[in-house]
Parts: C-alpha cells; structure tokens; sequence
C-alpha cells in the first residue's frame, strides 16, 4: 500500500522533472522549475501596498484566506517597471512553505529542457545581473535563463534591504 | 483522521484523562494540606479517581500507573472506611503527590511514545507499609490477621479475602477446587465481542476447568449482542483463589468490568438465572462486593460526566475559527454584491441576508468561546511549585490565587504556563527572604505571593507579586555597567527602566546557582515568551516590600474589534481597544515647534502628531490637518494623535500574521482581510508611537 503511494509520488516528482514555465520579462524570456509553481493567476488583483519594503515588493494579496507577498520581477531585476495589462499575470511559487507571488509580463508556456542542453550562466561579475540565474537552458534556437528561486527570494537581500529601509 | 499522530483514539482518550484526573487529585491533596485534615468528601473523591485511573490503566495494559494507583486506593479506600484516625497527613500528602508524579511521568512517556514503563515498586512497598503501620496503630482487629514477615506487600484487598476465609474456613480448606460464576462486561466499543469472549475462554482454559458458558454459541456474530447487553457468563472451577481469577480477568484485553461469585460446591451445573440470582444475595451479604457494586457506580456517573466534555485537535479549531473568518467575508461579498446595487425591491433579500449575518455572528462568538480557557488550570500548577519549592528551601510561603477565571485564548494559555513558572520559582527562590531575614525586618515569619489575573478592555493583566526583599537597585545598576548595557547618565534613568534590565538576556544578579533560578536564564525567556503573543512585562519593586511584576497580554491573537482609516489608497485598521477618540481637527489648532514636530492642543493637553502618510510614505491628497481625520491612540499611557484621510467604520477583523518573507515592520502587527477580498493592514499602535 505505502510501496504503491511511493511510486505514485516517484512517478509525480519524475514527470515535473526538466519541465519548466516560462514567461517574459522585459525582452527575455525566463524560466522556473514547475515544481515550485503552484498556480498561475490570471489579471491583476488589487494589492494592498505595505510600507517599508523593498520597492519590487508590490504589496500583499489575499490568495483564498491566505495573504501572500507579490514581488514584480520587473523591478526585481532593475528594469523599467511596465505598466500592469492584460497579459500580466500573478504566478505563485511556493518554496520551503513560502509563498510568494511574481508579477510577470506574460507566461509563455510550459516546456521540457533536458539536462544537456542547460549550460552555466557566463561568468562575468560587472553589468550583468546573473546572480539570479542558475543556467542557461536551450530550446531550438532560442535560450531562456532559469532562475534560482531560493536566490531571487534570497536572505542576503532582505537582510540588505532591511537596513536600508 | 482521528488524530496527528496516529495514535490509537483509545490511549488518547486515556492519556487525556489520565492527565485531567491527575491534575484534580494533585489540586485537592494540596487544598487538603492547607487545611492539614482530609474531609469525608475528598477522601472519597481521592479514591475514586484512583480507582477510575487504576481501572483505565489496568485496562491499557499500562501496569505501572495501575500498581500505584492500586495501591492508593486501597490506603484510601482503608481511610474513608476507619473514622478519626491519627494520620500523619503530610506524610500521606507526600505519597500521593509522589505518585501523581509517578503517573503523570509515565504519560507524558506514553505521549511521546516513548512506552519505557518505569518501576513504581518502591512507592508501591512503601505505602504498604504505611498502611500497614496505620492499621497496627489504629485497627488491633486487622492488624492480627497480617501475617507477620511476609515477604510480599501485602494490599489491603489481599488482606480483606484473608479476612473472609476466616469467616468461611471450610470452603477453601476442604474443597481442593473452587467453582465460581463470573460475568465479564467489554469495553462499549470494543466492537467484536464474541471474538474476544472466546479468548476469554482460550486462556481461562490454561487455568481452569470451564463447565458452562453463556451465550454458548459465540462463534456465531448474533451472540454479540448478547453479550454486550448482559456480559458474559462463565461457569469454571479452579485451584486458584478467587483474587487471581479476578486479576486474570481483568488483565484481560477490554474487560470493563467483572462481576464474580463463588459457588457451593456441585452448584457448576446451576442454570444461569439461579447463578445470577445467587450472586445477588452474595451480593447481598458479602460487604466487599457492596464496594464492588458502589465502584460500578463510580464508573457510571464518570462515564456521564465524560460525555458532556469532548476533547478537539486544536487544528481542526484553528481551521474551523479561519473558514468562519472565510465565511463573514464571503457573506459580505454576497450581500453587498455590486451587482445587487440596481436591483430595486430587495426587501426580502435584505430581511434574509440580514438574518443570515446574525447567525454568522453567533457561529464567531461560539467558534471564539471554544478557544477561551480559564486560567484556573495554569494557575493551579502554581500551587504545586510553591509548595515543593517552599519545602526544599524551608521557607514559609502562600500563595494567594485571584481572578483564575478568567479567559484567554488557549494559544495564549500555551504560552504563559512556562513565564509564569519561572516568576513564581524566581519569587520564591530570590524574592521572599529566608525565615530568620523575615523576622529580622519584623515581617510575618511567611511569605506571600499573590498571583492575579484580570481583563481589563482587550488584554489581560496577570499580577505576580511577592512580599519579599524587593530588587536590589544598586546591584543591577553595576551589573548593567557591566555589561555596557548604561549609555545615558546613572541618573537619567528612571525606576522602571533600571528594573527592566533584569529582562535582558544573561542578566541575573544572583550570584549563586540553586537548583531552581539563577542561571540567568529566566525572566529574558519571559520577557520574549510574552512578546511572543503580543505582551509585555512591567517590572515594579520596592526594598523590603516586594516585587511586582505584571503581565499585560492580549485576549486572543485572533479576532479584534478594529475601525478601518483610509490613507491615500490604502487602509489600514487601527485595534479599537488603543483608540481613545477621533474628531476634526480645526483650522490652525495645530502647531509645530522648530523641529518642525506637530503637535496639537486638546483641552489644555498637548501631544504629538503623527502624519500616517508620511509615515508610511503614501500619496494622498490630503495634507492640512484639518482636512483629515485625528484619531488618538493610547498605548502605555502615552497618547498619539494619527493623521488619517478618513474614518471607514468599525469592524471586527481576524487577523493574520504578516507574510513570513517580509519579516517584521515596524508599526504593522499583521494584516487582515476585508469584506471586499481585499487586505488591510493592522497597525501595530505600540510600535508605531515608539518609533
């Protein structure tokens, strides 16, 4: 009985594996290990503004009962904050019991990259905001980056920020 | 489903009660002390709850517990029996706190699963004893029949059959073989009870010869029934005597009760009636069986009173108290629906919906009344440790509980039970004086501490105080220095804040380490454990009179009476317990010293003004005081006046922490969902006005 559910669990765990979602940031596309999405919101619910946070904390929202933080990715990464449309979307990723959603420009789709065809990020320190990323994955001809989500939630920045605030 | 941890609901149930019995009986024998004499009343009252734990112990196979438990019975079962006898009761006192002690030890190993069974054996022997010794002083008559030097303890029962055989010689010296009629009730619930009859029967055999059992067909699944509307007849003959049959029976796997009789000899063949009927007249006669029958009794009304209390996983609670939150906001969304706002006659969509909401409402006081504990339980353990740590430090030392009813939310009671330990152990190691010290500074020679709880708007104040040496003002002053904790001048320091120190972590002017304080360790767990849930400790003293400190905690963590502001977009909802008033502020009322601090004159009083929008740096509109709303708030006597745009209205809000990831903000206690879906936030008035 217990035997069967683990396979069961196994086989869940294995088909997320190498699966992705995408979604475009700016005029990059990224990506994020499906395992750590748990569900993708649609349209821009109203946000309640919470003072004293770093700026890409946009505020709280109300997920069913449950009040979660919501970072725009866009700002996250230093870029021009865009307007919220109708393609904005919420996705909500939930790593060790933390719930945060991103607010992301549009969520492309959900694809399989293979081991192989992920390479490391480049190394190069100044100018280039990779310290989120942790590979760079290939699909055909395009490349999308995979972010490191225990970074891009990362201690060391709130603690950072929690001084400057 | 039944519970987290998988347990058995049974050993719950057991453990669950176990502890309930434990705790009365521990809160008896210690009101019992005070008065040094046992009433009629808690003799009865301690038997019977010993007995109660004896039998669900015995019944969970936990022999340890059923041992002790057994043999308390019996010293109080001889109590209640002899009249004015001379006991030495903080002698007695002492054996059954010990084995409370005992028993509580073994359940709390039961609960973490730990099933090690520790030995009683000594406990067991010494109150033996010490019965033994009660009955040669007091009763000549039983104290002939204890065969002297034997070497095993003999239990007051063991010596109740002796007596018996007495009376009837012949039957045991003559008939090598004796017969009994036994009627066995299971457990309610035990489910399968024809099953578990023919066990019964399986291993009687290995003991004795069984001639008759009724019903006799218990292989077929109708005699079930039966058996557990008249229990389980048996007929047997055997070499043992009537009081290893009893034991055997009861050791058997869900055997409630037992009812046994002996029979004359050649009466095996009796047919069942005339078995039960002779048992009623043996009944009748033999006064140890009159016990027996009073003790089913016992079982009956505790069984009663066990039906009006359940026990509830506090999850299902919490989940029960957040889908009720879910439910007053769903409710909104439907009744103040947009779509409704053209529909013309709604009069009876109103008339329903508002019924509806006055249900809502009685379903969140009842969901909040389930979570409201008094105090009496956390209060009583007080007791306890007063009284075993007066003993061992030979000081004389009461305590005086007030106000134990009152009620806080069981996730609060959790947390106050250890920062009350360590005040009480800290009053009564550092504060109260030694016994000749208190005579010296001409005090009564015992020392007195008054432990006191009252509600006092939304928090609850509880009060330790001792009539002790009081702290030691220099001392903590230099140990302060000490520790760099000192940046201002010695003497900018007020009272309270030099007294506040001793909350600091590794702060103890104790220079020696006892077994119960002085690690340093202690009141800065209780300073933080309070925090924890939203309190905070004040610390008052005076040389020679005392300490007093005082532990002002929120009622509940979880719903508050709030009134909602708007703030440029936003709102936020401020507790309604820390308003004090709102009102308009008029033209040129406010003014600003050359700090540029604001500041407003509210009859011939001044305080300070806080702009909530430059606070929390929102855009809005509203700029001139005069424009907004004042609302005062008051935390630790300290009044604020915020600046809001406007007043949205009173509501009742559950609250809910702050998203972990933001970690804390300060002015911000949490956060809360409106009626329209939305989440405001709850500011945290303390935080903010000491900003």
């Amino acid at each position: 009985m217990s035997d069967a559910m683990e396979q069961i669990l196994d086989t869940s765990e294995d088909t997320q594996k190498g699966k992705f979602l995408t979604f475009m940031v700016g005029k990059e596309e990224y990506a994020i290990e499906i395992k750590y999405v748990t569900e993708i919101i649609g349209g821009i619910q109203a946000i309640t503004e919470v003072p004293e946070v770093p700026n890409y904390i946009r505020g709280i929202i109300n997920l069913r009962g449950k009040i979660i933080p919501v970072m725009d990715v866009n700002i996250r990464f230093k870029k021009e904050p865009k307007p919220y449309g109708d393609r904005t979307c919420i996705t909500v990723i939930d790593i060790d019991d933390l719930s945060v959603g991103l607010i992301v420009d549009n969520v492309a789709e959900v694809l399989s990259i293979n081991d192989e065809n992920i390479v490391p990020p480049p190394d190069i320190k100044a100018g280039f905001h990779n310290r989120y990323i942790k590979g760079i994955g290939k699909v055909g001809s395009t490349v999308k980056l995979i972010l490191d989500c225990n970074l891009l939630l990362g201690e060391e920045d709130l603690e950072s920020l929690s001084e400057t605030a | 489903m039944d519970s987290d941890t998988g347990r058995d609901p049974i050993l719950d149930i057991f453990i669950y009660e176990t502890l309930l019995l434990s705790n009365q009986l521990e809160q008896l024998v210690l009101n019992s002390e005070k008065t040094n004499s046992f009433e009629t009343a808690d003799i009865n009252e301690i038997f019977r709850i010993m007995h109660t734990i004896k039998g669900s112990a015995a019944m969970m196979l936990f022999n340890g517990i059923a041992d002790i438990a057994h043999a308390m019975e019996d010293l109080f079962d001889y109590l209640r029996e002899s009249e004015s006898l001379d006991v030495n009761y903080s002698k007695l006192c002492d054996f059954v706190l010990e084995g409370i002690d005992f028993i509580k030890g073994e359940v709390a190993k039961i609960e973490s699963n730990q099933g090690t069974e520790g030995n009683p054996g000594n406990l067991v022997e010494e109150i033996h004893g010490y019965l033994a010794s009660l009955k040669s002083t007091n009763d000549i008559l039983s104290s002939a029949v204890i065969p002297p030097g034997s070497d095993s303890p003999i239990s007051f029962e063991d010596l109740l059959y002796t007596h018996e055989s007495t009376v009837r010689p012949l039957d045991t010296i003559i008939l090598p073989e004796n017969s009994f009629s036994a009627v066995i009730f299971f457990e309610d619930g035990c489910e399968m009870e024809n099953i578990r009859a023919f066990n019964v029967i399986y291993k009687l055999e290995e003991l004795a010869q069984v001639s008759e059992y009724f019903p006799p067909d218990i292989d077929d699944n109708d005699s079930i029934d039966i058996i557990r509307r008249d229990g389980f007849k048996i007929h047997f003959n055997t070499e043992k005597n009537r009081d290893e049959m009893e034991k055997f029976f009861l050791n058997m796997a869900f055997v409630e009760s037992l009812e046994m009789a002996e029979l004359e000899e050649g009466s095996g063949e009796l047919n069942i009636q005339e078995a039960d009927q002779q048992m009623n007249q043996i009944c009748d006669l033999n006064d140890n069986s009159v016990v027996k029958a009073d003790k089913e009794v016992d079982i009956n009304t505790t069984a009663a009173i066990k039906q009006k209390m359940i026990s509830v996983q506090l999850n299902k609670l919490d989940k029960l108290l957040d889908l009720v939150g879910e439910l007053v906001i769903s409710e909104t969304m439907v009744t103040r629906n947009p779509d409704l706002a053209d529909i013309q006659g709604l009069d009876n969509f109103s008339k329903a919906s508002r019924q509806h909401r006055k249900v809502i409402n009685e379903i969140q006081d009842i969901v909040m009344s389930i979570r409201m504990v008094p105090l009496a339980g956390t209060f009583q353990k007080m007791n306890r440790i007063v009284r075993d740590m007066s003993r061992k430090l030979g000081k004389q030392v009461e305590l005086e509980i007030r106000g134990e009813e009152t009620e806080v939310d069981k996730n609060i009671i959790e947390h106050l039970s250890d920062p009350l330990m360590h005040l009480i152990r800290n009053a009564v190691d550092h504060g109260i004086e030694a016994e000749t010290e208190r005579a010296a500074k001409e005090k009564p020679v015992s020392g007195k501490i008054k432990l006191e709880a009252r509600s006092e708007g939304g928090d609850v104040w509880i009060t330790i105080k001792d009539d002790g040496g009081g702290l030691n003002k220099d001392k903590i002053l230099s140990r302060a220095l000490e520790h760099g904790l000192i940046n201002n001048a010695e003497n900018e320091l007020s009272d309270q804040e030099i007294y506040s120190f001793i909350l600091l972590p590794g702060f103890s002017t104790n220079t020696e380490v006892t077994e119960f304080s002085g690690r340093g360790v202690g009141m800065d767990v209780v300073a933080r454990n309070i925090e924890d849930i939203g309190g905070s400790v004040y610390v008052d003293s005076a040389i020679d009179l005392g300490t007093t400190v005082s532990l002002k905690i929120p009622l509940t963590l979880a719903i508050i009476d709030g009134m909602g502001i708007k703030v440029g977009s936003s709102v936020y909802t401020v507790p309604i317990t820390s308003i004090r008033e709102s009102f308009k502020a008029k033209e040129n009322e406010a003014f600003s010293d050359p700090d540029g601090n604001e500041m407003i004159m509210v009859r011939g009083e001044c305080y300070p003004i806080l702009r909530l929008h430059e606070h929390f740096k929102i855009q809005t509109t509203v700029h001139d005081i005069h424009d907004g709303i004042i609302m005062m708030v008051e935390t630790d006597n300290r009044c604020t006046c915020l600046l809001a745009d406007e007043l949205l209205g009173e509501q009742q809000v559950v609250v809910k922490a702050l998203p972990k990831y933001l970690k804390k903000i300060k002015g911000i206690g949490g956060c809360t969902l409106l009626g329209d879906g939305r989440s405001s936030l709850i500011l945290d008035i303390a935080g903010l006005v000491n900003y």
